[in-house]
């Protein structure tokens, strides 16, 4: 019983993981449909972002503290930069972008490479975070995975009540559901599209200041996240934050209870199994945004 | 439509690069050489001597530094006058972390460079591809890395430990320590599948209970359920055959589930001081490794080897195991060449048996029958400063024993 829940809780974190280097994307591919396989660099940006904070800065609480915006912004800028210097120049056209990303991903990790070398190199986590808090029966429940969930559900309530309740929010939403109708309505979409960016990247930097207290922190971490968050998106639906929700905790009790009744191989073989035959029923996804756009 | 055209493209280019890989499959298969071999060039006043290494992809991180070890021996021999009165040229192929473009450049390395002998490869996978190329040219690898056993090629010299240096001394060490059970945690792939076989034929010879076996494909950083399993099988020690970054995540996610290196300790096989550094000392220390050596091993010949290292390559650059196999190889050779008196292959295989090296793990022998070494087994733990310090060793070195014929419990094997 307490293995079951234990597992339970397992696969929720491994969700939230999940949402949390998912999220970002669901912003800049799921509203903005560019397909960014850089996305993971800038998981990996604010990884190294905690490295570096965590040379100056001594006390591990307060730099990862320090970390979560800082690594935001500079993900966030990075993410405008490569909006502003390639991808604005490649909109409506899906394989170029995703070929000159893919492109850009890898000069990022060799930068990384010679920058830090390519050795992984390490953060300590603040105290706190590394102990868990003991439930009756014997069971346990990890610091850091509790972090990385209130920190994903944190997240995706800021961005829901932003996309929601402020004019900025209103402002992406009018241009993810008609871009031409919010241009001459007085909406300066290029100017929405780099905030959409800036934020979408922004978060990506975020998932990569929590993944320190779970993962590597190397050159190549991004890499290995890239499939995982686009899955995310892609299952639940483009242009919708609550598929992605939904299927990011989905597929983390899935492979959760898949891993524990038989192996992690196995457990990823029913995982992608079961995104197939779900998307060979729904190919738009969980979720589709429903508009009288024409494009 | 743009959709359809791009799958066009997609495809175009799948089928080039399916094109290009049949092309260096092809390549590998030339039969230059053919029954006698091909003999090493050392007409001038130098000899070559092939270095075989990945300097990029997934395996350059390790693989970088037993480059820069191996230099550092050609540099040292070279320094004290050469092998046989001539100087050591060093000749560098990339194997690019990527099995046929080993067999390509050991065939290179042969065939054109016409080397004495070759230094490299690190994992099993790129020994295996390599091993028929030095056979068919009956030319010689020394290979530095631990490994999973069972092998013994005539044309290869392995510095580093079979599994009963290594993995047998590692659960004697447990057994001693009075573990009754072991959890297996490993990657998925060829050297922890054997390493299991032969921990699970030791466990029941010796009334040790394997209560798990998990395994987690390379590169995987999600261990939550893992751990999970590991902690409800309440295991006296845990045996990690994980490789490279799995460590990271698996040692992260042990902590925090409130496992410790004083409840249930974690034996590792792959974790050595480099890696120390990559997934951090917080997460580590008091946990166990199994090597021949450590940077902290004592001795005159070791405080030498880290000195020299470090002022070629930096004051922060550890020394590990498997840069330590690599540098005594390039000396074994020199000793067995002098011995030979000549550079001819099967001259130095004759001549290898008994050679001794005070190497910086202590004294090695090479055992001419198998072409491993005997060596010193060594249990250490993972100290706060991200070094290892020994808490067990053999003795005396270990006689190599790659099919575990000494070992009664071993017979049902391979």
């Amino acid at each position: 019983m307490t293995v079951l829940f234990g597992q339970l809780f397992t696969g929720i974190s491994i969700g939230a993981v999940l949402l949390l280097i998912a999220l970002g994307l669901a912003l800049t591919f799921g509203q903005m449909n560019v397909i960014n396989m850089a996305h993971g660099e800038f998981i990996m940006a604010g990884a190294y972002t905690t490295y570096v904070l965590q040379q100056s800065i001594t006390g591990a609480g307060l730099s990862l503290a320090v970390a979560l915006p800082v690594a935001f912004v500079v993900a966030g800028t990075m993410g405008v930069l490569l909006e502003v210097l390639l991808i604005r120049r490649l909109y409506a056209r899906p394989l170029d972008t995703l070929l000159v990303t893919w492109g850009v991903s890898l000069m990022l990790q060799q930068l990384a490479r010679d920058v830090f070398g390519s050795p992984n190199v390490q953060t300590r986590a603040p105290e706190l975070l590394t102990g868990n808090v003991a439930l009756p029966g014997g069971l346990t429940i990890a610091n850091n995975r509790l972090f990385i969930l209130a920190l994903a559900l944190a997240a995706v309530a800021a961005l829901t009540l932003a996309l929601r309740l402020t004019p900025l929010g209103r402002r992406i939403r009018a241009v993810v559901q008609n871009r031409d109708l919010a241009a001459v309505s007085g909406i300066a979409t290029a100017r929405v599209d780099r905030t959409t960016f800036f934020v979408g990247s922004g978060l990506a930097g975020l998932a990569g200041v929590a993944l320190t207290l779970l993962g590597p922190i190397g050159p190549t971490m991004g890499t290995n996240l890239i499939i995982d968050a686009f899955l995310v998106v892609v299952v639940g639906g483009i242009g919708q934050l609550k598929g992605s929700v939904i299927v990011a905790f989905a597929l983390g009790v899935l492979q959760a209870t898949g891993e524990y009744l038989t192996t992690l191989s196995v457990a990823k073989v029913i995982v992608f199994v079961a995104i197939v035959a779900f998307l060979q029923w729904r190919p738009q996804g969980l979720f589709t945004l429903r508009t009288r756009s024409l494009a | 439509m743009s959709l359809f055209r791009g799958r066009r493209i997609l495809a175009g280019a799948m089928t080039l690069v399916a094109a290009a890989a049949m092309t260096a499959c092809g390549s590998k298969t030339t039969d230059e050489g053919g029954a006698t071999g091909v003999t090493a060039d050392v007409s001038g006043d130098t000899v070559k001597v092939g270095l075989l290494n990945s300097l990029s992809g997934t395996m350059a991180i390790s693989e970088v530094t037993v480059r820069d070890s191996i230099m550092l021996a050609v540099e040292e021999i070279n320094a004290a006058g050469g092998v046989l009165g001539k100087k050591i040229q060093p000749v560098g192929e990339d194997g690019a972390s990527d099995w046929p473009t080993f067999a390509e450049k050991a065939e290179k390395l042969i065939s054109e460079d016409r080397v004495a002998a070759v230094f490299g490869c690190w994992t099993s996978a790129s020994r295996k591809a390599v091993k028929p190329v030095f056979e068919k040219n009956k030319a010689l690898l020394f290979y530095p890395v631990q490994y999973e056993g069972l092998e013994q090629s005539p044309y290869i010299f392995y510095t580093g430990a079979t599994t009963n240096q290594q993995i047998v001394p590692g659960l004697d060490y447990l057994k001693s320590q009075g573990a009754k059970s072991v959890y297996l945690v490993g990657s998925d792939y060829v050297f922890p599948r054997t390493a299991n076989k032969i921990i699970k034929a030791y466990a029941a010879a010796n009334g040790m209970t394997v209560l798990g076996e998990d395994y987690a494909p390379l590169g995987s950083t999600e261990f939550g359920t893992i751990v999970n399993k590991v902690k409800s099988s309440g295991a006296d020690a845990v045996f990690n055959t994980l490789n490279g970054d799995s460590n990271v995540a698996f040692f992260k996610e042990y902590k925090s589930a409130g496992l410790t290196a004083a409840g249930m300790p974690v034996v590792s096989v792959s974790i050595a001081e480099e890696e120390v550094k990559g997934i951090g000392t917080q997460y580590l220390e008091g946990q166990l490794t199994a090597w021949n050596y450590y940077q902290t091993t004592p001795g005159a010949a070791n405080s030498k080897f880290v000195a020299a290292y470090k002022a070629k390559y930096g004051a922060d650059k550890p020394t590990s195991d498997p840069m330590e196999a690599a540098y005594v190889g390039v000396h074994l050779w020199k000793a067995m060449v002098e011995k030979a008196g000549a550079f001819d292959v099967e001259k130095v295989r004759a001549a290898s048996d008994g050679i001794t090296f005070d190497a910086p793990e202590g004294l090695v022998t090479v055992d001419g029958k198998t072409q491993h070494i005997a060596k010193t087994a060594r249990i250490g733990k993972i100290g706060a400063d991200g070094l290892i310090t020994e808490v067990w060793n053999s003795g005396k070195p270990v006689a190599p024993d790659p099919y575990l014929k000494t070992y009664p419990w071993a017979s049902g094997l391979s």
